[in-house]
């Protein structure tokens, strides 16, 4: 028998060196270790000392070195000039790119006032262009994971226990007895210690409800699947109510103790009978009552999965209320198995000048509407650039890919460009917002960089360090090193006095009775808790809302005019020959970041559209045949391919998002699948914080020609 | 419903959708293979019948190619090794349980039993070059003893070259992973085509009137027969598993139906016996060559078809949600 | 001979592809060729469905047809176990192999031009760690072990829980199980 295989070398058997990152290819921000084998870059994996990722890392941040390894990447700066009319990108010098954005703030500010630059951002990296913004005297930052991601969320669980949920989602799945997921898809949607806290519970056999009018992943793990009719899921919520309370089961104690409404709730819902909900959800009445009895059988450790994304049809912060009172009735809040309180370091920030005073505010751009919008809402900031009065006239656009990520503005950015005095966009591959740019900065990726320190908010607090495993490809720099450069031409470099951002990590570090050598070698460090992870039995606590309870009945929402009980009304129905546009996430890929890492390609090069038999018959659709769809308004699609699956209902199709890029650079994106975005333009938004509801949207198919 | 889809995107090239590792090389192998084998034996069957007065050209001329066909067979071989260097492993190795191992080592005793066969019958067949090589004292010695044991060396012969023949069908038999081949019937029928084949380079070559009648009947027989074994074939895939049936739809109806009816069994059985038929009946000769040439180029396909046919037929049937082909845009 | 299994419960997994992509970095795989791969099938008609993700790969049959069929003794049973390998310095790329495993296991050749395969990381697994996939695996449904050990993780997952294997009626005796 031979031994090892001559002649193939054996993976690792080179000189192993291994550096600490933080994962950066979605905004879970996995602590990971990058092994280089021989010099030579070798592999990602997860760092087992941290809670978010236990060691391993997902699909997506085990095929990071893709993003660095991407030849499409952008290598120097950029700078749009005009050729005869024609628009081109010319490469520049830092300094000539730098120059040029500082010249045009200085101007800005002279001109118009500091105000009157708004950032655009999303990701670990956003941090440092915050700093220069305020520095500037502008403190409009807005990011996608707001209004069109879990705004409604925090917003209703803030109007609901005074306090949100967070990033990461502080549900403590591993000690639940009992999961209802209503809308979240975890398998496909993979934040890492989401799924592997899901998974966990599901090894411990609880019990697993799953709301959805799609066969999703966890749809098929479940002991209950309940197949909604899109859009109903408020009826189906208050019904769950109804039977608690009608059937006694609800946690008294719990509810008598903490919460303010519950008598108005009771009656709120009494009419709300899962006879009602039947012929709105489709959910028969027996199978509401039987899954209430589920869920009540093993509170407190039944999780009323809030979901993360959920922004959907307009009233989903009135949704989310329902899920938080739901939670409530059960009494899982601050409960194990139901929601863990977070703690986090209490790390302080490295000396700096106070910001010069700002009174503009980002909620300046609603106009009087989104009164609970304690952020930035993208669409408003992004309406409020246009035209002759608008507030903004400057953009920095930061890793955020604004025509796939805001529905609604891919149709008007050329407007916005136009009516803006400069756009840059700072990222580290071509895409379609960076087309707009007057400038484009090219950003290192976090495999080259150091940023802030992770302190995120978990289980136990924790800090995690990314540090650079390889020099910056091409001529790409770090956030940081853009952001201090931009600062020290504005004249601010006081607020950046550091010659080398290790400067201020080890700063920082130092005060919590770390270093930068000890986090080099460790990558995580884990404090030990000081507060306690779940609420003290019989102990009375005072909630951060106006009545110091958990708010059953919003006294703030009845204060603004809005329902203070979550209300069901009815949506829009897909029109003859249309189908309602569902999407979602599917595991190979964040977003529209990853669809150029050669790695993730590999496995999912283009996204299909789901559609059921009946639909592929009545209009001949075969399986792996390409169409384009087109929407209500007319807007048409990319090509994509069909796949006839019975896992979608008839009445809607279901796609992945992040595909259909248009931008030419990306050599393997570019032109593959379909872009759900730029089929959303019907978008109702929640009056209460401003979210674009992206499901009222619907499509019909088109034959492809090509 | 059953929805059976691959996640993941897998394209491994030549493997998916469906397996394409082997070209023309090997048929082309087992076709000149099976040719030379049919010429051995032939040659060695009309020695031991001692009528090689009667078919000089297979006895004496068309031997000498046994060693020719089986050079070229193997250099398509070689040609299809992607890891040709290594080529000497073969030899390194004896593997009982590898029909590969085994055809390798078969080939290496053959080649010496072809050159007696093709020197015991030299000075008849090349006279020219048989006194070249009596220049040399060693070939005149080869030259004498080999005639001297004509006879035995055909004996030997004999064996070796059903060897051959049968090993051709044997090698995509063994292989279990493809339910086409996994017939018993594969070697009977792949010798019979043998046979069918190097008589039918015999009708081609000859010039000798006794020498093309008897070799045609000889073929008719032999291509009856194959046509026998078709049919059998056809019966026992139909008896076997439920993965030999899906293989045997491929030529029932499946994509290598024209394939397999109309180029091997039409082309390579039937028009030939038909003209065979015709001949032996003192119908027609006026194009005697049309039906050799016919079970020449049939022979080829039928180990090109029953190749392609084999590897297409799987255990496993996957299909990929999305186009492999996207993948070439990673070269 | 040390009979090596891996054990997968298709009911936790979520067919995400990390075990294909931790696969591929790993073992640095050449762009377009996988050693594993991920198979969804749902069975039924909406709302009755049922779906079974499984991650596949080599079986390292323990009656590997392939190598029987390998001329050259290239493709061989690792160190008296089941772990089936190729040995570079042998494989003449005749091909004999891929078309002997009744799974399309056997990712055709490397560029280089041998045959390439799921090695089941007998890199890591000599070293006392778990294959890359089982490692990388987010739900943790991946498990790897001796199988001859009956007090082991996988052979008390075999006695504990429902189980089947790909393909039974091949013979070839394949040592990676799907708990059901
Ligand atoms: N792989 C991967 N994972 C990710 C991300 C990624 O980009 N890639 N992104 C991360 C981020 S930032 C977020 S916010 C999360 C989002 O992930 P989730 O919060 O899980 O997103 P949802 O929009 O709730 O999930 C989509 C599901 O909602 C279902 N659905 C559609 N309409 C309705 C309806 O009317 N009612 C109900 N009950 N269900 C409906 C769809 O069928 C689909 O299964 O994913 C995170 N995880
Ligand atoms: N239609 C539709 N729209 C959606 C969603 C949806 O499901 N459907 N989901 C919504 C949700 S939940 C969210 S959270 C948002 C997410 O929205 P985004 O955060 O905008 O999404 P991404 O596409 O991941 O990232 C945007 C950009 O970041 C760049 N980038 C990646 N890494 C780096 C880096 O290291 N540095 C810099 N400077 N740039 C980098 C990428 O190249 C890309 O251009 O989208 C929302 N919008
Ligand atoms: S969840 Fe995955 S992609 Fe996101 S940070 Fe963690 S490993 Fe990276
Ligand atoms: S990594 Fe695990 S959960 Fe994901 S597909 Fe592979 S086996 Fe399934
Ligand atoms: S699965 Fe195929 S390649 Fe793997 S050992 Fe079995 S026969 Fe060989
Ligand atoms: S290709 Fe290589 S490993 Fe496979 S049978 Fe031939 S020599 Fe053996
Ligand atoms: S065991 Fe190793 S080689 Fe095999 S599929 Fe898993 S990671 Fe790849
Ligand atoms: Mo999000």
């Amino acid at each position: 028998m031979t031994g090892c295989a001559a002649g193939v070398r054996r993976p690792g058997t080179g000189e192993l060196t291994v550096s600490p990152t933080i994962c950066d290819i979605c905004f879970w921000k996995c602590a990971g270790i990058v092994y280089k084998d021989g010099g030579e870059p070798w592999k990602v994996v997860g760092n087992p000392n941290d809670l978010h990722s236990r060691g391993r890392l997902c699909t997506r941040g085990t095929a990071g070195l893709g993003a660095y390894l991407d030849p499409d990447r952008l290598k120097t700066p950029l700078l749009r000039v005009d050729n005869n009319g024609n628009q081109r990108f010319k490469p520049v010098s830092w300094d000539e790119a730098l120059e040029f954005i500082a010249a045009r703030l200085r101007k800005l500010a002279s001109d118009h006032g500091p105000e009157k630059l708004a950032l655009f951002s999303h990701g670990s990296g956003g941090g440092h262009f915050k700093h220069l913004l305020q520095a500037y005297g502008s403190r409009s930052f807005v990011a996608p994971s707001f209004a069109q991601c879990r705004g409604p969320r925090e917003v209703a669980f803030k109007l609901t226990y005074g306090e949100g949920v967070g990033s990461p989602d502080r549900t403590d799945m591993e000690h639940s007895r009992c999961i209802v997921l209503i809308g979240s898809h975890i398998g496909e949607n993979l934040h890492n210690s989401q799924v592997q806290t899901f998974a966990a519970a599901l090894h411990k056999k609880a019990k697993l409800i799953t709301v959805d009018p799609r066969f999703s992943v966890p749809a098929g793990k479940s002991d209950y699947w309940l197949p909604i009719k899109p859009g109903t899921d408020i009826a189906l919520l208050l019904a769950w109510m109804h039977v608690l309370i009608q059937e006694d089961l609800y946690d008294r104690d719990y509810v008598t103790r903490y919460t303010h409404g519950f008598t108005e709730l009771k009656e709120h819902v009494r009419k709300f009978t899962p006879e009602w909900a039947y012929p709105i959800t489709a959910i028969p009445a027996a199978r509401i009552r039987e899954t209430a009895r589920v869920m009540a059988a093993n509170a407190p450790a039944t999780l009323i999965h809030p979901g993360r994304h959920v922004a959907w049809y307009g009233d989903d912060t009135q949704r989310l209320r329902a899920v938080a009172i739901l939670n409530a009735l059960l009494g899982s809040w601050g409960r194990p198995g139901g929601y863990y309180q977070q703690e986090k370091v209490a790390l302080p920030n490295y000396p700096i000048p106070e910001y010069p005073k700002i009174t503009a505010r980002v909620q300046d751009a609603n106009r009087g509407k989104y009164p609970e919008a304690y952020a930035g809402v993208s669409t408003a900031v992004f309406d409020a650039s246009i035209g002759p009065d608008a507030l903004y006239k400057a953009w920095i656009v930061y890793g955020t890919n604004l025509p796939l990520t805001v529905p609604g503005v891919a149709g008007r950015l050329q407007e916005a460009a136009d009516s803006l005095d400069l756009i840059v966009a700072i990222d580290i591959q071509p895409c379609e917002v960076t087309g707009y740019a007057d400038v484009i900065l090219p950003e290192c990726t976090y495999l080259e960089r150091y940023d802030t320190l992770r302190n995120a908010p978990e289980r136990r607090p924790s800090l995690a360090l990314r540090m650079p495993a390889f020099k910056p490809k091409y001529d790409s720099k770090p956030g940081w090193w853009i952001a201090k450069q931009l600062g020290k031409r504005l004249g601010l470099g006081d607020y950046f006095p550091w010659k080398d951002y290790t400067e201020v990590l080890e700063w920082q570090l130092k005060q919590v009775g770390s270093s930068l050598a000890e986090m080099k070698k460790t990558g995580v460090k884990v404090f030990p808790r000081t507060t306690p992870m779940y609420f003290t039995e019989g102990t009375d606590i005072e909630f951060n809302t106006p009545t110091g309870k958990i708010e059953i009945y919003s006294t703030q929402l009845a204060k603004l005019g809005f329902d203070p009980l979550p209300k069901y009304s009815a949506h829009q129905e897909p029109p003859p020959d249309y189908y309602r546009l569902n999407y979602g996430r599917a595991p190979a890929h964040t977003f529209g970041r990853t669809q150029n890492n050669k790695y993730l390609f590999e496995i999912m090069p283009e996204n299909v559209i789901w559609v059921h038999p009946t639909v592929a018959r009545k209009w001949d659709l075969e399986n792996g045949r390409y169409v384009r769809l087109k929407n209500q308004d007319g807007v048409e699609s990319n090509r994509i391919r069909i796949r006839v699956t019975e896992r979608i209902r008839p009445d809607s199709v279901f796609m992945a998002h992040g595909f259909g890029h248009t931008a030419e650079g990306l050599r393997l994106a570019s032109g593959r699948g379909a872009d759900d975005a730029a089929l959303i333009t019907n978008i109702p938004h929640d009056p209460i914080m401003g979210a674009s509801g992206m499901r009222a949207n619907f499509v019909t198919f088109l034959e492809d020609e090509v | 419903m059953i929805e059976e889809v691959l996640v993941t995107l897998r394209a491994n090239p030549k493997i998916d959708p469906v397996l394409s590792t082997w070209s023309w090389e090997v048929p082309l192998y087992l076709f000149l293979g099976g040719l030379a084998a049919g010429i051995m034996f032939f040659a060695a069957i009309m020695v031991l019948a001692n009528r090689q007065r009667e078919a000089p050209f297979v006895t004496e001329k068309l031997v000498l190619w046994t060693v020719i066909l089986l050079s070229v067979g193997m250099a398509a071989l070689f040609l299809d090794l992607s890891h040709r260097w290594y080529v000497f492993r073969f030899y390194t190795a004896f593997r009982p349980s590898s029909p590969m191992s085994w055809g390798s080592w078969i080939l290496i005793i053959i080649y010496p039993i072809c050159l007696l066969q093709i020197l015991s019958t030299f000075r008849q067949g090349y006279p020219n070059l048989a006194r070249r090589l009596e220049r040399f004292d060693i070939g005149a010695l080869a030259l004498d003893l080999s005639e001297r044991f004509r006879r035995r060396i055909a004996w030997i012969s004999i064996p070796f070259a059903l060897a051959l023949g049968i090993y051709t069908g044997l090698l995509l038999n063994t292989l279990v992973a493809r339910p086409f081949w996994n017939t018993a019937i594969l070697p009977v029928l792949f010798l019979v085509s043998a046979l069918s084949t190097a008589a039918a380079l015999t009708i081609l070559g000859t010039s000798i009137k006794g020498e093309r009648n008897l070799f045609t009947q000889i073929d008719f027989s032999l291509i009856a027969v194959e046509i026998f074994l078709v049919l059998l074939l056809v019966i026992d895939l139909s008896t076997g598993s439920q993965v030999q049936l899906a293989a045997l739809d491929l030529i029932l109806g499946g994509r290598y139906t024209v394939g397999f009816w109309l180029l091997f069994f039409s082309i390579g059985l039937l028009i030939p016996i038909l003209l065979e038929g015709r001949e032996l009946l003192r119908k027609s000769t006026s194009a005697f060559y049309l039906a050799p040439l016919f079970v020449l180029i049939g022979g080829y396909l039928l180990r090109q078809v029953v190749m392609n046919i084999g590897l297409h037929s799987s255990w496993v049937d996957y299909a990929n949600q999305f186009d492999p082909q996207l993948l070439q845009l990673l070269q | 001979m040390t009979r090596y299994a891996m054990v997968i419960d298709t009911l936790t997994c979520v067919g995400c592809g990390d075990c294909v992509t931790a696969c591929k970095t790993e073992n640095q795989m050449p762009d377009g060729l996988t050693r594993d791969w991920v198979v969804e099938t749902t069975t039924g008609e909406y709302p009755n469905l049922s779906t079974e993700f499984r991650s596949e790969r080599c079986n390292h049959c323990s009656h590997a047809t392939c190598v029987y069929v390998c001329p050259t003794g290239a493709s061989h049973f690792w160190r008296d176990t089941n772990i089936v390998l190729v040995d570079s310095g042998k494989c003449t790329g005749c091909k004999a192999c891929i078309a002997a495993c009744p799974y399309d296991a056997r990712l055709i050749m490397h560029p280089e031009g041998y045959v390439d395969k799921c090695t089941f990381c007998h890199h890591r697994v000599e070293n006392g760690l778990d294959p890359a996939c089982v490692s990388t695996c987010p739900t943790h449904c991946m498990h790897f072990g001796v199988l001859d050990d009956p007090a082991g993780k996988v052979s008390t997952l075999l006695r504990t829980r429902n189980y089947k294997t790909l393909l039974q009626e091949t013979g070839n005796e394949p040592n990676v199980y799907y708990l059901t």
